[in-house]
């Protein structure tokens, strides 16, 4: 399993990364040793198993829903980078 | 004295805290001042909580001294103990950065709730300590604040991702520390160092709190010198959490110590796929030794197989990415966390990410992303979930024959900073023996059983049924009981 350098640039877009040119190569090269080592899943007949997609699914169970306190605005927006008027500050989104 | 008293487990703590023999500043200090005295080579914590430690030492020796005039006040059952705390948990208040320039100015504004429930027992927080960044890597050399040293040899790694935590323990700055196991994490470290390390069933500790990196896989465990004080830690931190939606609703029975001293009646699996080709000769030595010594204190041994166990290793490096690349979505720099300033969303997303992430996060999440991405889910993920289910289904065979299964932690003892750092899939590699508990759900407890001739540590781990922690911990303690790996402590 080989990526081209193309589905490397379109992972780190997919992925919301800016990355160098020189990371850009040493992924493509690193992933694909990775995914050629993965490969060897193919080799098991699973066309019978079931996916596990967590542990517990058998004893998650519904609890009432009963409205609770949670945090704060203040709480909320103290880790904000920018913030403003009680509310995260970015910059227009729309025209 | 100093020294001394920091090499004091929590039990033997307790045991003089009651008696009225030390008090809770005193061990405090002590702990404050080695930390001050070796964390500058050890690099094992981040944040050193002085002010608040001191001040939770206080208010401990004031309840102790009124429980010691009217004894029918009640009294938290962890009172005045000192406690290091990953850098991934939750303290209120107290910067936590993961080991991630992204979190470098990050207060959370809530306490994880295995934090809250040590807190609510009357521990007192030393700091926060060092770790592979997101809790991704094994030896801590991805934490963006500089890696740990091994206690035992400074040009070797203390394992990881709760390196800090355990090396912590290992050079007593701290009599117990937290950590947390996604594939390894708690175990390995603990192997590496040389201290006692327990990961819990999945479900059985709750991860609300915890910064999330493999959601499926990620459980809170702690680091301590036995297992009798890691049951202590459990006991308090364990049960179900109605904030955390995997939380385990199974009742928390008793842990720690339960007077039998042999292991009679015991059944000990043994798995051939753990004792592989290129494992170090002396790990295998020791764990043999140590499976060995059980069977002379009445435990049965049996050979078993959990075949699926080679595939381990592909799964979780396509489920832990995938589940990462969901789970750090949420930085973007603009909640909480690095912001890099550009003239649009899509740009500031991009650019703080790209600035905030070091080397080891972005391949996973490059990796997660693409197993995730159209055209390739079920090729990957998909496969990886199901083969999951044979992982699962092999411990839950092995299970109805043996009560704990006994198992090398890592294929070495520690290894030098720089051994595995260009090549990942090697790093990776590091994992095997771990990955399977933590596809399986089941808990994994480590314990030394030895030194190699270079005079490192040597772990061995037992994996037993989900929600069977007791029987790991009273083995371990039973073990404890008749060798004393666990007393050395590294020099200076």
């Amino acid at each position: 399993m080989s990526l081209t350098l193309d589905e490397v640039k379109h992972i780190a877009d997919l992925a919301r990364l800016q990355l160098t040119d020189e990371e850009m190569q040493r992924y493509q090269q690193q992933l694909s040793d990775i995914l050629d080592y993965a490969a060897r899943l193919q080799q098991l007949d699973t066309s019978q198993i079931a996916p596990t997609a967590n542990m517990l699914v058998e004893r998650l169970a519904l609890r009432p829903d009963e409205a609770a306190h949670g945090l704060g605005l203040a709480d909320l927006l103290k880790n904000a980078p920018q913030s403003e008027q009680r509310q995260f500050r970015v910059p227009p989104v729309l025209e | 004295m100093n020294t001394e008293l920091t090499g004091l487990t929590l039990t033997q703590s307790l045991d003089l805290l009651r008696q009225g023999q030390l008090s809770s500043l005193e061990l405090t200090r002590a702990c404050l001042e080695r930390i001050e005295a070796r964390n500058p080579a050890l690099n094992a914590f981040l944040t050193v909580t002085t002010g608040l430690a001191l001040q939770q030492a206080e208010a401990a020796d004031r309840t102790w001294s009124a429980w010691r005039k009217d004894s029918s006040i009640s009294l938290p059952p962890l009172l005045g103990l000192p406690l290091a705390v990953k850098d991934v948990l939750a303290v209120k208040d107290v910067r936590c950065t993961c080991g991630s320039r992204i979190l470098e100015n990050f207060i959370p504004p809530y306490s994880a709730t295995a934090v809250e429930r040590l807190l609510a027992a009357g521990v007192v927080i030393l700091g926060k300590t060092n770790t592979d960044e997101f809790a991704m890597g094994s030896s801590t050399e991805n934490s963006a604040y500089g890696p740990t040293r091994n206690p035992w040899d400074t040009s070797r790694v203390p394992g990881g991702s709760s390196g800090g935590s355990a090396a912590a323990v290992a050079a007593s700055l701290a009599p117990a520390g937290l950590g947390t196991d996604t594939g390894g994490s708690v175990r390995q470290p603990a192997s590496f160092c040389g201290v006692t390390g327990l990961k819990p069933t999945y479900g059985r500790v709750s991860r609300y709190g915890l910064v999330a990196y493999g959601s499926s896989l990620d459980s809170v465990g702690a680091f301590a010198h036995t297992a009798e004080d890691i049951a202590l830690l459990l006991g308090q931190m364990a049960g179900f959490d109605r904030r955390d939606a995997t939380s385990a609703n199974v009742p928390v029975p008793q842990f720690g110590p339960d007077g039998r001293a042999g292991f009679k009646g015991l059944r000990v699996g043994v798995p051939a796929e753990y004792f592989i080709k290129g494992i170090q000769p002396e790990v295998e030595q020791c764990v043999r030794a140590a499976i060995e010594q059980f069977k002379n204190l009445g435990a049965e041994v049996k050979e078993i197989s959990l075949p699926h166990t080679e595939f381990a290793l592909p799964v979780y490096y396509l489920i832990a990415p995938a589940e990462a690349s969901a789970n750090l979505a949420r930085y973007d720099g603009i909640r909480f966390g690095l912001r890099e300033n550009a003239d649009s969303l899509g740009e500031i997303y991009r650019l703080s990410r790209g600035a905030g992430f070091g080397p080891e996060v972005k391949r996973r999440i490059m990796l997660g992303t693409y197993a995730l991405s159209a055209g390739y889910y079920d090729a990957y993920y998909g496969q990886a979930q199901k083969v999951r289910t044979l992982i699962k289904r092999d411990f839950e065979l092995a299970f109805e024959d043996v009560d704990v299964i006994a198992a090398p932690v890592a294929p070495t003892t520690a290894f030098r900073f720089g051994d595995h750092s260009e090549d990942p899939l090697a790093m990776y590699l590091e994992d095997v023996f771990t990955l399977p508990a933590n596809l399986g759900g089941v808990p994994g407890l480590t314990f030394p059983v030895g030194f190699d001739q270079q005079g490192l540590p040597v772990g061995m781990q037992l994996m037993g049924p989900h929600f069977r922690e007791d029987i790991l911990l009273q083995s371990a303690h039973i073990y404890q009981q008749n060798s004393d790996w666990h007393r050395r402590y590294p020099q200076a």
